[in-house]
């Protein structure tokens, strides 16, 4: 691989750019993998990433029925914060937070992560409590996260409206070191990294049929023919449950439709992230000056990827009221990813009843910020063949023995 | 947006007047029985791509539950019916197949 840097520009701008390589590899799948990933989303990309890199492991092939990043992961307002309430949450997306401050540098390739601070709004009492008890339960997991008075809340964002009359905004739970990142560039990324170790992405290759003798994985069955593996690993997010329904079990996973928007491109106005949970409206501004805005989930299954507009409206609505200067703002584009909501609102990571064959979903509404940590613990579950530390919380076995990781207390939306 | 007729009052009207109350049919596993019956009773989907049948209330209208089978690819509306049965009945399974002739039926 080629790397990127300040000199390859000047150097190529001296030859037309003629010396740019393909970023990854496109190769015919091979007849047998170790591991075969099915997903070239956030997730099974940094897992088939790390297991190259930490493991080793790089006779590995990740299939993709559409286009690497063409599922959640490029359909997300990519806000990055670690200010979870539960301990097990905090570990996993602080290790991915803490990633990403260093992942540029270690992928070579650009993920523009944007350290500006995300901002969560108490705009209710029971919200102003809530939050006072995640800033405590992050303080003693060693996570930075404060409290921050109206006051201080409108002097980092000027923009906002503190005394609506429906949403008042009484307080604030501020991550200073939370932000956004690029989400293609985040897939491309690790795309490039793990095909430069070996690793085979294969696009246009969906998995239609998941192969088993005696309860044990022997391969899949795709859109380019068979193909063997030792250990699969099903990272899917929305179509999860019609991977699990192929092998033949039931996930305690539900598919409904997230959607976003963006308006028409504006000068600077927002250099940090708003997360309005009570109204369900999250904001940011993007590079391009366009304002990038998250609504609720629809609350009934769904694959369309596309969303109800009174969603889009309610938050829409909401939002204007807390900050009146976006209201005359036109919507430029809107779109809807397929989120896998699991019960408590908190990830798998595990095995499956089928030998051999795991699983990571369940990421729901909030998954981007969790990639790098994730395919951390999932590449390390692979290579062992058990979930350890960061992910044994995780596993499917939590429901039926009672032991929820409930982030949906902390935030019904986690984005 | 999603249409869908109230069997009990006899309303048809946008999904902003109901709620979802997510997969039917389900069978109660409660106190007493196996662990792993009552977390699958209580969180095991099936999630489907396609035909579904599901719980809906006509939260801003009458006020009274009922079904609805519904096409999750499409958000084609099959049919709805009454909240007080177990199974869908053969007017809505038929019209499923109808529509949906490579459906397995009602599992
Ligand atoms: C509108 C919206 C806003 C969001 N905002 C945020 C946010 O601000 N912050 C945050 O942290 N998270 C956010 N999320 C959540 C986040 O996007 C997801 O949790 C995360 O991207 C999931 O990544 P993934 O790799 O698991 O799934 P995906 O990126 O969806 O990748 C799964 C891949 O599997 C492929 N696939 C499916 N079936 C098959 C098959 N049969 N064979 C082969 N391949 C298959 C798909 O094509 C897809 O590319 C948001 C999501 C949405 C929809
Ligand atoms: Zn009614």
């Amino acid at each position: 691989m080629k790397r990127y840097s300040a000199f390859a520009i000047a150097r190529e701008a001296f030859r037309f750019h003629s010396g740019w390589e393909r970023a990854w590899k496109s190769p015919t799948p091979k007849a047998e993998y170790d591991v075969v990933i099915v997903g070239a989303g956030g997730h099974g990309l940094a897992t088939a990433y790390y297991l190259a890199k930490n493991h080793g492991i790089t006779n590995v092939g990740v299939l993709e029925k559409g286009w690497l990043g063409g599922g959640n992961t490029g359909r997300n307002t990519t806000i990055i914060r670690s200010n979870y309430l539960q301990d097990e949450s905090a570990a996993i997306f602080e290790l991915s937070r803490t990633l990403y401050e260093g992942l540029s540098r270690d992928l070579n390739y650009n993920i523009m992560f944007s350290p500006r601070g995300v901002l969560m709004l108490a705009q209710t009492e029971h919200e102003l409590r809530a939050w006072k008890r995640t800033s405590h339960a992050n303080r003693l997991a060693g996570i930075k996260s404060e409290m921050v008075t109206p006051e201080r809340i409108k002097e980092i964002v000027p923009i906002i409206e503190l005394d609506g009359p429906r949403y008042p905004v009484l307080g604030g739970l501020w991550q200073a070191r939370g932000g956004t990142a690029r989400h293609d560039a985040v897939a491309w990324g690790y795309a490039r990294g793990a095909s430069d170790r070996g690793v085979d992405i294969i696009q246009q290759c969906e998995v239609t049929g998941i192969d088993q003798t005696g309860g044990k994985i022997t391969g899949v069955q795709t859109s380019k023919g068979a193909i063997k593996c030792k250990k699969l690993c099903v990272v899917v997010a929305g179509s999860s449950g019609i991977l699990a329904d192929m092998a033949g079990f039931r996930l305690p996973v539900e598919s409904m439709a997230l959607q976003a928007l963006v308006s028409e491109p504006v000068k600077p106005v927002l250099d940090c992230v708003i997360m309005a949970n009570t109204v369900h409206g999250y904001l940011s501004q993007s590079d391009k000056g366009e304002l990038v805005i998250g609504g609720g989930s629809d609350g009934f299954n769904n694959y369309t990827q596309r969303g109800s507009f009174h969603h889009i409206e309610e938050t829409v609505r909401a939002l204007i009221e807390t900050f009146p200067i976006i209201s005359r703002l036109k919507q430029l584009r809107q779109w809807g990813g397929i989120v896998d909501m699991t019960g408590d609102r908190s990830p798998i990571i595990g095995k499956t009843p089928v030998d051999g064959m795991f699983i990571n979903c369940g990421w729901g509404t909030g998954g981007f910020k969790s990639i790098p940590g994730s395919g951390w613990a999932t590449a390390e579950m692979l290579a062992d063949g058990e979930p350890r530390n960061l992910a044994a919380p995780f596993t499917m076995d939590r429901f039926k023995e009672g032991r929820m990781i409930d982030e949906s207390v902390a935030a019904a939306v986690a984005h | 947006m999603l249409m869908l007729k109230c069997p009990n009052c006899g309303v048809t009207a946008e999904e902003t007047e109901f709620a979802p109350g997510g997969e039917a049919h389900l069978t109660r596993f409660a106190s007493g029985s196996e662990d792993q019956a009552f977390s699958d009773y209580l969180f095991a989907r099936k999630n489907p791509r396609g035909v579904h049948f599901e719980r809906w209330r006509h939260a801003f209208g009458c006020g009274k539950w009922f079904h609805a089978a519904r096409c999750t690819a499409t958000l084609e509306v099959f049919g709805t019916y009454t909240g007080q049965t177990s199974t869908p009945p053969d007017d809505i399974t038929a019209a499923v197949k109808a529509k949906r002739p490579e459906w397995e039926g009602f599992k």
